[in-house]
């Protein structure tokens, strides 16, 4: 198991956003986190990341426990996240955000992996040296992602990769996704967009205002009532 | 007239570049904490004073130099770990209120620590005026262009070649996102007070041997700097040269062509203009967008 989430809590000031979540992921699988709005599954990924206080629980990441580690421990030891909204420096050159997603492996050459990422995202490249600000939202989430990639995780956290996005690129992030996940990577995918994200799962768990109500296969997800009716509008 | 003229503007110029200098500390850390230091203006003395005092105990002076800018750094340091750092959910107004305590502190320390007289440095190479066009610069004013120039040029290598100086601008960008990709954002925070610190140091020492230094110079040059930043759009750094230079050079021909009474008020009333007619300033950005 290389994730593994036990009990895990946490909130804003007196409010609690996550009531306990049991969540674990394995090596080379695909999970999705799905929930409607504002049931907590960002804050859930900020936790993983270390940029959310956790009041209770553990987070075990490849054995260890991790729950009160530095967020740049954490990138240290594989995990990288897409945060919601990308985020990117706006202000930074799309090279210079990438070079900053490799901020822990500085020392290192970044030319291979520079390459790499702009093989897999051919657009980035034409626009290595445009503001990241200036681009659309579909390159912006490119770069995110290419940004997380940059620091060689083997735990990949995606928020709402697809959000914001048109049909057509969100079918091009999902395909990146799947091929990510044939490289090897493990992939914890948030999405609201259910379906898609259920379809290329290996597993998936379902987060109801902080609590995770439901779990299983991603096909089996897919084709379980409740989720069909609360979440995919059939 | 050309002589005058010239005279007015070196002097100008050596005031300016100081003000630049204060004024890029306090771009420095308003960029990586959003915080306006009002303590800027102590490091500025600390260098000055700093390298009287550590000289007089026997030091010689490049050395005594040296350790005066690490003082201000060490004292940067320690406003950033137990001042600002540990509110670092407070308000603005908050930690503009604490940076203020933090210069009262320092100066109240600088007293007891030094003296309350007014102290002056050796010009590093000289006072034999160098005849241009009819004016006179002093060596002292070339060394304070001089290295100013150097400190900019250094700054942007910094800031423009650096992974490191890069992931300062990201986590003043957005530091949510820098702590995703595993840069200290405490650590970028701590690094920042101790450049700016050492930054206003040097400008202290520069300024002593013209101006000479108590334990009270740090609230005008302060002040004087952070009119500069204002001027230039806060937190951009190319705007607080600008800033500097332009107050500088105005400074000094008001004082020379209107009345030398006047030197302080024409400062006042620039940056009043400033913020009424351009609030973010001759370079600023506005929003969050500012680098
Ligand atoms: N910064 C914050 N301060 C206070 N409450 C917050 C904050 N961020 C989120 N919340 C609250 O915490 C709960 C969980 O929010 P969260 O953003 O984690 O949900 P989400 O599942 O990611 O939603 P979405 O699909 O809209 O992104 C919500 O009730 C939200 O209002
Ligand atoms: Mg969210």
């Amino acid at each position: 198991m290389l994730l593994d989430v036990k009990g895990l809590k946490s909130g804003y000031g007196r409010i609690e956003a996550l009531h306990g979540i049991d969540l674990s992921v394995n090596k080379g699988e695909l999970v999705a986190l799905v929930g409607a709005n504002g049931a907590g599954k960002t804050t859930f990924l900020r936790a993983l990341s270390g940029v959310q206080g956790v009041t209770a629980g553990t987070i075990r990441y490849a054995g260890e426990d991790i729950t009160r580690a530095s967020p740049q421990k954490r990138v240290t030891l594989g995990i990288s996240q897409v945060p919601e909204g990308r985020q990117v420096f706006g202000p930074l050159t799309v090279e210079d955000n990438l070079r900053l997603g490799a901020f822990k492996r500085r020392g290192e050459d970044p030319a291979a992996d520079l390459e790499r990422m702009y093989g897999l995202f051919p657009i980035l490249k034409k626009k290595r040296l445009d503001a990241a600000g200036t681009l659309s939202g579909g390159q912006q989430q490119m770069l995110a992602m290419g940004r997380a990639l940059m620091a060689h995780p083997d735990l990949l956290l995606l928020d709402e990769p697809s959000m914001g996005l048109s049909p057509l690129l969100v079918g091009e992030i999902f395909n990146i996704v799947q091929m990510l996940k044939e490289q090897g990577v493990t992939i914890l995918l948030v999405e609201q967009n259910a379906y898609a994200a259920l379809a290329i799962a290996d597993r998936g768990y379902v987060l109801e205002t902080g609590t995770i109500t439901l779990t299983g296969a991603g096909t089996d997800l897919l084709a379980n009532d409740q989720v069909r009716a609360a979440y995919l509008g059939m | 007239m050309l002589g005058e003229f010239l005279q007015y503007l070196f002097s100008g110029l050596t005031s300016g570049a100081i003000y630049a200098l204060v004024g890029l500390g306090f771009a420095l850390i308003y960029n990586a904490s959003h915080v306006i230091n009002f303590a800027q203006g102590e490091f500025v003395m600390l260098g000055g004073m700093g390298t009287v005092f550590i000289a007089a105990a026997g030091v010689p002076l490049p050395l005594a130099g040296l350790l005066a800018v690490l003082l201000a750094t060490v004292v940067g340091f320690a406003l950033e770990k137990l001042a600002v750092e540990q509110t670092r959910n407070a308000s603005v107004v908050t930690l503009i209120i604490i940076t203020i305590g933090a210069s009262i502190f320092v100066r109240g320390g600088a007293q007891v620590a030094f003296d309350k007289q007014f102290h002056t440095l050796p010009s590093f190479s000289g006072d034999t005026p160098i005849n241009i066009l009819g004016a006179t610069i002093t060596p002292q004013s070339l060394w304070v262009l001089g290295i100013t120039v150097v400190i900019v040029l250094l700054l942007q290598y910094f800031f423009t070649r650096t992974l490191l100086g890069k992931a300062i601008l990201a986590t003043s960008h957005n530091p949510m996102a820098a702590r995703l990709v595993g840069i200290n954002v405490n650590a970028i925070l701590l690094m920042s007070f101790g450049l700016s610190a050492a930054l206003g140091a040097v400008a202290g020492i520069l300024i002593t041997p013209i101006t000479s230094t108590n334990y009270e110079v740090g609230i005008m040059l302060g002040l004087k700097g952070f009119c500069a930043a204002i001027l230039g759009g806060l937190g951009s750094g190319f705007g607080a040269i600008a800033g500097g230079v332009i107050l500088g050079v105005a400074e000094a021909l008001g004082a020379g062509y209107i009345s030398s009474e006047y030197k302080d008020v024409i400062a006042f009333v620039i940056i009043l203009a400033a913020l009424f007619f351009m609030p973010s300033g001759l370079f600023g950005k506005r929003g969050t967008d500012r680098v």
